[in-house]
């Protein structure tokens, strides 16, 4: 049986997704918070990968930045303070069919839920990280945060912070099974753009430290990044990122790094000035867990009978056919 | 049933236990029930020779309760009081669903861990010990010393030791008999208790199924050493009558069982991380799951295995996480998240001792009130308790269904007592009704809001991810019905409301709880979980005696039951019965005001405003028959 002309013509537009089809509601964020870059990065990733909005699921933790799965029409879930990660987790290893991407903090990621971060990377499930580093805690109202610069005035910290900030590149890095590491500014839309890109294209645990700034709270932080060009490094390689001439143009201060390098990539990470935006490591060979335990695996009915007979063979006590009912 | 079983008390002058022979070696006592403990060092092979004695009666066809005897350390010093490690067989005539009160016949492989459980009062007086007797002249001076002096106490207590040099015995049958001996002493069990030695090799075969030709051979020749020995030395042989089972049984412990039941209900996702006494469930379930396509994850802590099973139970089928007492709190945050969500769950919580790390590897069960009231603000929840090993299983079919049908958190409550207590039960028939539907994945129809609650059940139809048309960001701030983050004052209350109506939904498909004995009488005893079998014992013996005193069970604690109150009106007195503390009203501060009650008593109060009574202990033992029996004795005098 043929289909109509007419509902063909709807699949074709539907299948073809515009912008419009992966945005809901307006963003409550500040207005200059980085936050609006990284969703329409995402957003536009979203249409040019042309993606089912159905099979995409958006996972966060509690913060501004985990507000973020609310501004997707796509499938959501706003869950607990540091727990993005586990549950994206558990979503990844139902679902190996459902593109899965974690909006977090860095209090969501750094402090509260620090413990699966590190078992997140050593897991290496297939999704796509965002952590949207802006270096305090804006939802609470300015507290300091693990990545807070030291002699940060919080309200926790009303003489100033008293540890240096730590640095989620260098700890992501130091991880066993680490496979994505990347970086951007939010000041540089492109590079938003290209690393989430990449994070995406990487089948693994893709992590992508986005430095924010915080309008409300730390306003005038990134400042001197912002004026001098020369202050932010390009990461370039053929298996990195290629920046368009207009970015080359301003951002000068470039330099070849290969993202397998993973030396190369820790000495990168540890820099602040400059800061590097790009690629810092990449490893395809990195086996996925949801991979290594074999999710998604069909399970007939037949299976599930047959394994639990089997198991229930083991500690089964049969009567004894020709002594049924003997009594004392 | 044989009277000098009755406990004695300790006014009266010691008794035999257990009737003694006479010289004449073909006089068989017929016996209705018996209490047996094999104990040793750790790694002696105590439990491996109690679990098969188990089995062996269970195909006999006696009833049988076997308890797991656990050291706290993994390897305890050898010879040590604390460091008693094997099981207690109860035998019966019929079915039985405890481990009794006193033990009648103890097997020590040496005599420090029997000073262990004699300290402890397991021992009933005139008790029959069978003791390795190599220490007594064992190189070392002190232990020869201690040896002596334990056997001159323990012979002036009224027990009747027998020294058994087991080892020497064991050792022209198999090079090391410290390992061996085990198996000798199940042979000696079987001729004492006029066990069938055809089934008694069976066992030993099953048992070793997965060891060499070569073990099977020495270890049944163990058996046909230690029976003949019996045979040859004993001036005694009991039997306990026997109906053989006409379906076949299972026998496995609580923990098994609620794992074989995870395996029966359809769930695919395990997320747990280790914990005494919960993680043998898991230990299990790791080494079969994958058969049937199902993970274990074992996660970074039990926050993170409570969260990976509810993304997992959002993404896909309703998952599960196993945890006990320290872990559920851990997971209390994600609980509440679950239930905001309303999206299925099954968190079973096999009890331990506390508060805090309290006694892991002893039974409790207090976390009776934190599963019902737990995680912050208004989380209602549906919490089960398993009362039977038998139940372990079918509660935790029972819990994956009614998760997925109310979209609830459902807590399996369990305890350590039934984790490793093994009783034989009906093989179970696999029903495929058992199993949870596939994945809804069809379209949904567009306008279906995601939180559409049904404004007389509180229902909603759930919507899993990668349905078209049904896009929607669940979130744990309060929603409106399309799941967005509700600023309206009256939508929180709305979804409140919802959300406490399934409990009632749920409430009103339930049936009333049996009643074990008359349906009316002075006294009802109620109570929940693993006591069960105590306590029906202990109405059996008081209703012996004439008292009327009946009990009920309650397998749901949230919600409660129907028709409980009917039940209760129609008993003068009402008490619960738990393994929780209560004050005692005699301690001197305690008056009306200020009395603890019981975490069941303090439920059924105010749910009925009924005056309930409550008594409980907090030993780490599972509460003898003979102890409510007495308990229900001075409530009625």
């Amino acid at each position: 049986m043929s289909m109509p002309m007419h509902d063909c013509l709807i699949r074709m537009v539907e299948d073809d997704h515009p912008l419009e089809d992966y945005q809901s509601g307006i963003p409550r964020w500040c207005s200059g918070c980085g936050d609006n870059a990284v969703l329409a990065a995402v957003q536009r990733l979203c249409r040019d990968e042309n993606l089912r909005p159905e099979k995409l699921a958006f996972v966060s933790g509690i913060g501004c930045a985990s507000r973020f799965p609310h501004y997707m029409r796509t499938y959501g879930f706003h869950g607990i303070h540091g727990r993005a990660l586990p549950i994206a987790e558990g979503v990844k290893m139902a679902r190996p069919d459902l593109h899965v991407f974690v909006n977090t903090g860095d209090g969501d990621c750094c402090s509260i839920g620090a413990a699966h971060w590190l078992h997140a990377i050593r897991y290496n499930m297939n999704m796509t990280v965002v952590l949207h580093d802006n270096h305090v805690y804006g939802l609470t109202k300015k507290q300091v945060s693990p990545t807070s610069p030291k002699g940060l005035r919080s309200n926790t910290t009303p003489h100033g912070s008293y540890l240096d900030a730590m640095n989620p590149l260098t700890v992501t890095l130091g991880v066993t099974n680490v496979s994505f590491v990347a970086q951007a500014v939010d000041w540089i839309p492109e590079a938003v753009y290209a690393v989430i890109r990449a994070a995406y294209h990487h089948k693994g645990f893709s992590f992508v430290r986005i430095i924010q700034r915080c309008p409300e709270f730390l306003p005038t932080m990134w400042e001197p990044w912002l004026r001098d060009p020369e202050k932010t490094l390009l990461l370039e390689h053929e298996d990195g990122i290629a920046y368009s001439a207009g970015l080359q143009r301003i951002y000068k201060n470039r330099q070849a790094h290969d993202p397998s390098d993973i030396h190369r990539a820790r000495e990168i990470a540890s820099s602040i000035d400059p800061v590097p935006v790009g690629i810092l490591y990449r490893d395809e060979s990195v086996p996925c867990y949801e991979d290594v335990r074999e999710a998604g695996k069909p399970r007939p009915i037949e299976m599930v009978k047959s394994g639990l007979e089997a198991e229930l063979d083991k500690f089964t006590v049969w009567p004894d056919a020709d002594e049924t009912g003997r009594t004392a | 049933m044989n009277e000098t079983l009755a406990p004695v008390r300790e006014d009266e002058t010691v008794e035999p236990s257990l009737p003694r022979g006479s010289l004449a070696k073909t006089a068989v006592t017929v016996l209705d029930e018996c209490v047996v403990e094999i104990i040793s060092d750790s790694g002696e092979g105590a439990q491996r020779c109690g679990q098969s004695l188990g089995a062996i009666a269970a195909r006999m066809g006696n009833g049988v309760w076997t308890v797991e005897i656990i050291p706290a350390e993994i390897q305890p010093p050898a010879r040590s009081v604390a460091g008693a490690s094997g099981n207690r067989i109860r035998l019966g005539a019929s079915r039985i669903a405890n481990g009794g009160d006193g033990v009648d016949v103890v097997v020590a492989f040496n005599e420090q861990v029997l000073l262990g459980r004699v300290r402890a009062g397991e021992l009933k007086p005139g008790c029959t010990i069978f003791l390795e007797s190599m220490w007594r002249t064992h190189g070392d001076a002190r232990i020869a010393a201690a040896y002596r002096e334990t056997y001159e106490e323990l012979v002036e207590r009224g027990y009747l030791v027998v020294e058994v040099p087991f080892e020497r015995l064991c050792k022209p049958v198999v090079p090391d008999p410290r390992r061996g001996k085990n198996m000798f002493v199940l042979g000696l069990l079987c001729s004492l208790f006029s066990f069938d030695l055809k089934l008694a090799r069976e066992q030993v075969r099953l048992t070793f199924r997965k060891k060499s030709d070569t073990v099977v051979r020495a270890n049944l020749a163990l058996l046909e050493a230690g029976a003949a020995w019996a045979e040859d030395n004993l001036d005694v042989k009991y039997r306990i009558p026997a109906v053989r089972a006409t379906e076949p049984q299972i026998v496995v412990n609580g923990n098994t069982s609620l794992a074989l039941g995870v395996l029966a209900s359809g769930m695919e996702i395990c997320a747990m991380y280790p914990i005494t006494p919960a993680t043998s469930a898991s230990h299990y379930l790791s080494e079969v799951f994958e058969r049937v396509g199902g993970i274990v994850h074992q996660a970074e802590d039990e926050i993170a295995a409570c969260t990976f099973a509810i993304g997992a139970s959002y993404a896909g089928k309703c998952a599960v996480t196993i945890t006990s007492g320290p872990g559920y709190s851990l997971k209390q945050e994600a609980i509440g998240l679950a239930v905001m969500c309303e999206i299925p769950l099954v968190v079973i919580n096999v009890q331990r001792g506390g508060p805090s790390t309290g006694q892991p590897t002893k039974g409790e069960q207090g976390d009776l009130l934190t599963a019902i009231y737990g995680s912050h603000g208004d989380a209602p929840k549906v919490v089960m308790a398993a009362s039977t090993i038998e139940d372990c299983f079918y509660s935790v079919i029972t819990a994956r269904k009614i998760a997925e049908a109310f979209n609830m958190v459902v807590v399996v409550l369990s305890d350590s007592n039934l984790a490793t207590s093994q009783q034989p039960f009906p093989r179970p028939k696999f029903d495929e009704a058992w199993l949870a539907p596939p994945i809804d994945q069809s379209p949904v129809p567009f306008g279906t809001k995601p939180y559409d609650w049904n404004p007389d059940t509180g229902l909603i139809r759930r919507i899993v991810p990668g349905q078209p048309n049904g896009m929607h960001t669940i979130t744990g701030l309060a929603h409106d019905r399309d799941s967005r983050v509700a600023y309206d004052p009256v939508i929180n209350q709305e979804a409140i409301r919802a959300r406490s109506l399934k409990l009632a939904a749920l409430q009103k498909t339930l049936k009333a709880p049996p009643v074990f004995g008359d349906p009316e009488g002075d006294l009802l005893i109620v109570g929940w979980g693993s006591t069960r079998g105590a306590i029906e014992e202990a109405v059996t013996r008081a209703r012996a005696e004439g008292l009327k005193v009946s009990s009920t069970h309650l397998h749901f604690l949230q919600p409660l039951q129907p028709g409980i109150r009917e039940i209760m009106q129609r008993f003068g007195k009402v008490l619960c019965v738990e393994a929780n503390w209560c004050d005692r009203p005699e301690d001197r501060l305690i008056d009306e005001n200020n009395r603890r009650f019981s975490a069941l008593a303090m439920m059924l109060r105010s749910r009925f405003l009924v005056d309930i009574d409550c008594w409980g202990e907090v030993m780490g033992q599972p509460i003898k028959p003979a102890t409510i029996h007495d308990v229900i004795r001075a409530r009625l005098a």
